[in-house]
């Protein structure tokens, strides 16, 4: 980031040339405006950590600081211990790993064996199943709520985690096999076929060549799946509602919100929380996804 | 098992124990080996069973469900099986259909996904081009905050943006109170209330939208600029071709398709927005800052729950998108996806 930030200052100190020449004077303009893009696409999420570490006073100040003058884990320790709606963090971050995790693994199972029998076999409804899934996945979260919500009420699992990582699973499906499809479809057919001469069964196969070429496409839709449910709110908010011990972290958020007088401070040091692990496990795949593709197209 | 049955044909395969091995010559092998055959005929089958059975119990299935419920006059009193459900024929469409709310809710609705669509294509697709001019690392850089933007979750960038537009100690109304007169800052700015009125509510959950909506907008874009080959440009910038004119002359044209599916896609997402609008409206608090999605919550989940009449609301909704999404599956296979 320092270094990005930098570059457009990298003009001549004192410019002692006026006249820059054209190609120069359009690098920086346009340094200058990716720096300006940048920041102001970074400061709702530089403000929400700034305000997290603010005491009350400069937090209910009229003029307000971009950067706290005290600052202060007073807000974090609030959110950590209870304080503030007498449950701890704890309590909904493991809830929301709990839905998160299991949804992940076995959307990705499942949406492995979807990807290899489209990617691999010829069959009838093959391409009426992919469309058939392109079309479910634009119905409208909000819509289906309804239903959903009277189907889980029938069978028992409104106010259960299990219940909600089933909706995770099914709902991530989509993408995932779409995603896995070309994943799948990008290894080469000989590779398998070589191992099956040299007397590999199926299963062989599949476990030793298909498997380790399409990880790096199984990590991008788990990274997918997992943004997804972590973020996920409709449901969470609907099929939680009376238990606020079942509550995954975004529905946590929102009601401590909600609560009358507003403490901006725990609301924003929970929002740090609920939103710091997903930023930087995304920042993390995010570089090793981009050597991950590479190295499987080289492998390919 | 993992070549298909028609293409990787039985004689390139020995080992797997194709059909035509060298034993087919006799009869009850043949038999055996074709019974084997079809069995390989159903592991695409199997194979697609588990998603299937998810995706029809928990996508297809509420969805024929919502179409019979909106039918029917479901409430509180038939969900407790104190009264029978029955066929109410078109009555809760025309109860939707008589409602002012429901007006206002999808007036709020279009003229929303008017603004906002059209405002992140443009945000995004000018970031697109910037991208694609810098140089790698700022390029990097620029995506990478952008990606940090569209990573972050709906419920902590609404609950942020409702605190930068909070009228006590929010730093929008503050700025908005600094700013010169010929720019429309000034005094009245302090301590104005932006969730009190449709207006001022959906300008922030605009801005909010278009924050997290543009980045995906200009990595797309970006990897359609990255396939148009530069000789093209080339040759329009000799023959004396502006920006501009290379844009629509050049760029478009060959972006179009790409154009198309994000445009479809933007309005499915921004029509019937339902977690940011709900955060930033207050939670059901305010009754006519309610877009269509919000409203058929409300519908449902506010007692006296009437599922039947917020059935028929989701089922326009869902018509209303799904003859959008057909526009986008069309776009789809049109450019390939399906093969």
């Amino acid at each position: 980031m320092r270094r990005a930030v930098a570059s457009p200052g990298g003009r001549p100190p004192g410019a002692p040339r006026l006249r820059l020449n054209g190609a120069r004077a359009r690098k920086i303009l346009l340094n200058a405006t990716g720096v300006v893009v940048a920041i102001v696409t970074l400061f709702p999420i530089f403000y929400m950590v700034s305000t997290a570490f603010k005491p009350a006073t400069e937090i209910d100040s009229l003029t307000p600081h971009p950067l706290p003058a005290h600052p202060t884990w007073a807000n974090f320790q609030n959110v950590l211990n209870g304080s503030v709606i007498g449950m701890p963090y704890w309590t909904f971050l493991r809830n929301s790993l709990f839905v998160t995790i299991s949804s992940v693994l076995v959307s990705s199972v499942i949406a492995l064996l979807a990807a290899v029998a489209v990617a691999r076999f010829r069959f009838r409804f093959r391409s009426t199943y992919l469309i058939m899934l392109l079309i479910v996945q634009m119905l409208p979260q909000q819509a289906l709520v309804i239903a959903l919500f009277l189907d889980f009420r029938k069978v028992n699992l409104l106010d259960s985690l299990i219940g909600l990582s089933l909706l995770y699973i099914t709902f991530s499906l989509p993408v995932t096999i779409w995603m896995l499809r070309n994943f799948v479809a990008a290894v080469p057919r000989e590779l398998e076929e070589a191992a099956a001469i040299d007397g590999a069964g199926p299963f062989r196969v599949f476990w030793k060549v298909l498997l380790p070429l399409v990880a790096p496409g199984l990590v991008t839709t788990s990274v997918f799946a997992f943004i997804f449910a972590w973020n996920e709110f409709i449901f969470a908010l609907t099929f939680l509602g009376t238990d606020q011990g079942k509550y995954t972290l975004p529905v946590y958020v929102t009601y401590f919100f909600g609560k009358g007088s507003v403490d901006w401070g725990a609301i924003m040091a929970a929002s740090v929380l609920f939103t710091l692990p997903v930023m930087v496990f995304f920042l993390i795949v995010q570089r090793r996804l981009r050597t991950g593709l590479l190295a499987g197209a080289v492998k390919g | 098992m993992l070549s298909s049955a028609k293409e990787a044909g039985p004689a390139s395969t020995p080992a797997l124990g194709s059909p035509n091995g060298r034993w087919s010559h006799l009869p009850p092998s043949v038999r055996r080996l074709r019974s084997r055959a079809s069995r390989r005929r159903l592991v695409p089958y199997m194979l697609l069973l588990p998603s299937a059975v998810a995706v029809g119990l928990m996508l297809v299935w509420p969805a024929i469900q919502l179409a019979v419920y909106s039918f029917q006059d479901y409430g509180l009193p038939q969900i407790t099986g104190a009264e029978p459900t029955q066929w109410t024929g078109f009555g809760n469409f025309h109860l939707v259909l008589s409602d002012p709310e429901f007006w206002s809710a999808l007036r709020i609705s279009v003229l929303f996904a008017a603004v906002v669509v059209p405002l992140t294509l443009v945000t995004g697709t000018l970031v697109g081009l910037l991208l694609n001019r810098l140089g790698r690392r700022m390029a990097a850089f620029v995506s990478t905050t952008a990606l940090l933007a569209w990573a972050m979750p709906a419920v902590s960038a609404s609950v942020i943006f409702v605190w930068l537009f909070d009228p006590d100690g929010g730093i929008a109304d503050w700025l908005l109170t600094k700013l010169p007169g010929w720019l429309g800052g000034g005094a009245h700015w302090s301590g104005f209330s932006w969730t009190n009125a449709p207006l001022p509510a959906y300008t922030v959950i605009t801005l909010l939208v278009v924050w997290q909506g543009f980045p995906f907008i200009a990595v797309s874009v970006l990897a359609g600029l990255k396939t148009i080959p530069a000789e093209l440009h080339e040759a329009a910038r000799v023959d004396g071709a502006g920006p501009w004119r290379m844009f629509w002359k050049v760029t478009y044209p060959i972006l179009k398709p790409i154009f198309l599916v994000l445009l479809l896609l933007s309005v499915i997402w921004d029509f019937g927005i339902f977690t940011q609008a709900y955060i930033v409206t207050g939670e059901l608090g305010n009754r006519d800052e309610f877009n269509l999605g919000i409203y058929a919550y409300d519908k449902a989940f506010t007692m006296p729950p009437t599922y039947g009449v917020a059935s028929a609301l989701a089922l326009i909704l869902t018509v209303v998108l799904l003859v959008i999404t057909a526009g986008y599956v069309r776009a789809s296979v049109r450019q390939g996806a399906i093969s």
